[in-house]
């Protein structure tokens, strides 16, 4: 038997059972939000705490989507809230950002240089530091405490436009010049040759654009003050932080599960999509 | 005379003004360009280009919403940095958060997109180092409050109960003392994210016939690899990553804010985000808190310049 290879097939079996342990480290915070939420009453109150659950029951979400009389709003309108500006955020971004990336990409009108250098200084800020103007604005137009509040400033998304620009940086042109010999217009081109060609692209825009709404606290939290307005995220720490908080552990749990949900499936769904795109997308 | 000047400027596209004139098909391009890239332009002025300007307009003025902006010069900029004791834990917090789990979420992002590409099931365990980037920090921090919470039946302090190393349950979320290091260990739990797909992705792209080449030319360890061959092609994708663990450094907030409460005890968890939405969305004194968001827009700006300087691939 050749002694190296051994040496090397044991390295390399240490490899995997040291990734596999780490994975089973950062997996356990989730495993444990799963295994609470399916927790009867008396195992969510065991002492010591026990990490996974015995008698797995759906009790908590009924709790949390029917039994939530004692606060104003029942929980599932939270839901909508959060699918509606999500989804709207998403479509409407999705077509604003393509559209201007492939102008900028594949027309460079004058200007189209210094438009992409200050998207991307726009991406080295954090959004936080545009809130209190953004504020004022949404505010001035009188749409505090509405979906357009929670929708419009977030549709031109410097990332987004970023992202597509450079995976439409790699279409060849002579593809274009095809379509327009052809008798296709401008418009034609970029619906039905640019977005058929970038489908992974934009099938990775709408995933982080998805799942980046609806995790988002800060705007939920600036924009809107009634309670009826509220996104998930608020209402997850209203739910937390209430004086009722013990009573609620099972709703909370639960609560947490739907939320962290929907990003996770959504994005094993599209997984090798959003690898494809992602090579595309560094700053030269 | 009037007309003539408007023909000669490169910024008169408007189409009423453009149908005038026979164009040339370059101008009636840019012009469709323009009606086509109008959607995106008007929104990212109206919701980014303008709020900035308008930031730094309000950082030199007392404005509170009711009454009109008060121009103040430069009193709020020296009372940020000479008066206000708590902006200045805030940024110490920041900056404490930023050099250590920044660097580190960067690196550990890079390693560990570099292992998994040597393993098989390349796809699982990305996922898996993924999911908790994507999972929200709010929801979350009802977990990690009750891994870390502070009494008997905190996880964290059960276990070390029961192993004998501490003898009296550790308040990990309202001591100061650990409050920055319990937000830091759950930001790394999150930070695999963006970055490290961006990573995962590049490195995949690297051509296998690169290596081998290198391996001619005298490459023989897996490390001189990775720094002659691999670095230097990922430029792009460590640019981007870099990018990216900058403002999510210093955008530090919703974790810290669930984990610590807000104020925070002893204000230890209290990071210049916090300290801006205070002033802005608490105290309504938005002259400010416009002047922090300026100097942390300048702060990411420049490091964002800084390391762009650093690893530009176009000046090669």
């Amino acid at each position: 038997m050749n002694f190296s290879k051994f040496v090397a097939r044991f390295n390399r079996g240490l490899l995997y059972a040291f990734m596999i342990a780490l994975v089973g480290f950062t997996a356990l915070p989730i495993v444990y939000m799963v295994s609470t939420a399916f927790k009867p009453l008396d195992e969510l109150f065991l002492y010591p705490p026990r990490f996974f659950v015995m008698k797995p029951t759906l009790r908590s979400f009924f709790d949390l989507l029917t039994a939530t009389d004692s606060s104003i709003v029942p929980f599932s309108r939270y839901i909508f809230n959060s699918l509606f500006v999500s989804v709207a955020v998403v479509f409407s971004s999705l077509f604003v950002c393509c559209l201007g990336a492939y102008v900028l990409s594949k027309f460079k009108p004058p200007g189209a240089g210094f438009i992409f250098a200050i998207i991307l200084s726009a991406l080295m800020f954090s959004p936080q530091v545009t809130q209190i103007p953004t504020y004022m604005i949404v505010s001035s137009l009188g749409l505090v405490n509405t979906y357009w509040a929670l929708i419009l400033p977030k549709i031109a998304v410097a990332f987004n436009i970023f992202l597509m620009k450079q995976f439409f940086d790699q279409i060849p042109d002579a593809l274009i010049e095809a379509a327009h010999i052809d008798g296709a217009s401008d418009w034609k081109i970029f619906w039905r040759v640019i977005m058929a060609v970038s489908k992974p692209a934009w099938a990775t825009l709408i995933i982080f654009s998805f799942i980046g709404n609806w995790n988002d606290y800060f705007s939920a939290l600036v924009f809107t003050t009634s309670e009826s307005m509220k996104t998930l995220p608020l209402a997850i720490q209203t739910l937390a932080g209430g004086p009722g908080v013990v009573a609620r552990t099972g709703a909370l749990a639960a609560g947490t599960f739907l939320m962290t949900l929907p990003p996770i499936l959504i994005f094993l769904a599209f997984q090798k999509l959003v690898m494809n795109t992602m090579v595309h997308s560094g700053i030269k | 005379m009037q007309s003539s000047v408007e023909v000669n400027s490169p910024l008169q596209l408007a189409p009423q003004k453009a149908s005038r004139f026979k164009l040339t098909n370059a101008r009636k391009r840019a012009a469709l360009g323009y009606l086509f890239l109008s959607p995106f332009l008007i929104l990212f002025i109206v919701f980014t280009v303008i709020p900035v300007l308008q930031s730094v307009y309000l950082s030199f003025t007392y404005y509170n919403m009711l009454q009109p902006p008060r121009w103040v010069g430069l009193s709020n900029y020296s009372v940020l940095f000479l008066e206000d004791d708590i902006f200045l834990t805030s940024l110490k917090n920041t900056f404490i958060f930023a050099v250590i789990a920044g660097p580190l979420s960067y690196c550990l992002s890079f390693m560990l997109a570099w292992v998994i590409n040597t393993l098989k099931a390349k796809m699982v365990f990305s996922l898996a180092f993924y999911v908790p980037s994507i999972t929200s920090g709010i929801a979350l921090s009802i977990v990690w409050l009750y891994i870390f919470s502070g009494d008997r039946y905190g996880l964290l302090n059960n276990l070390l109960l029961d192993w004998g190393m501490i003898s009296e349950p550790i308040l990990w979320n309202t001591d100061p003392d650990t409050i920055m290091p319990v937000i830091i260990v759950v930001s790394l739990w999150m930070s695999m994210g963006t970055g490290f797909l961006v990573f995962l992705a590049g490195l995949q792209n690297v051509s296998p016939e690169l290596y081998e080449a290198g391996a001619i030319d005298g490459i023989s360890s897996r490390f001189q690899e990775l720094w002659y061959i691999t670095l230097p092609l990922m430029k792009p994708q460590l640019l981007f990553g870099a990018v990216n663990a900058i403002v999510g450094a210093f955008g530090v907030f919703d974790i810290a804010v669930a984990i610590s409460g807000m104020p925070s005890p002893n204000y230890a968890g209290h990071t210049i985000i916090a300290h801006l939405f205070d002033y802005a969305f608490i105290r309504f004194e938005l002259g400010y808190a416009s002047a922090i968001a300026v100097f942390l827009f300048l702060v990411t700006l420049g490091l964002g310049r800084i390391v762009m300087r650093l690893l530009s691939s176009k000046d090669e």
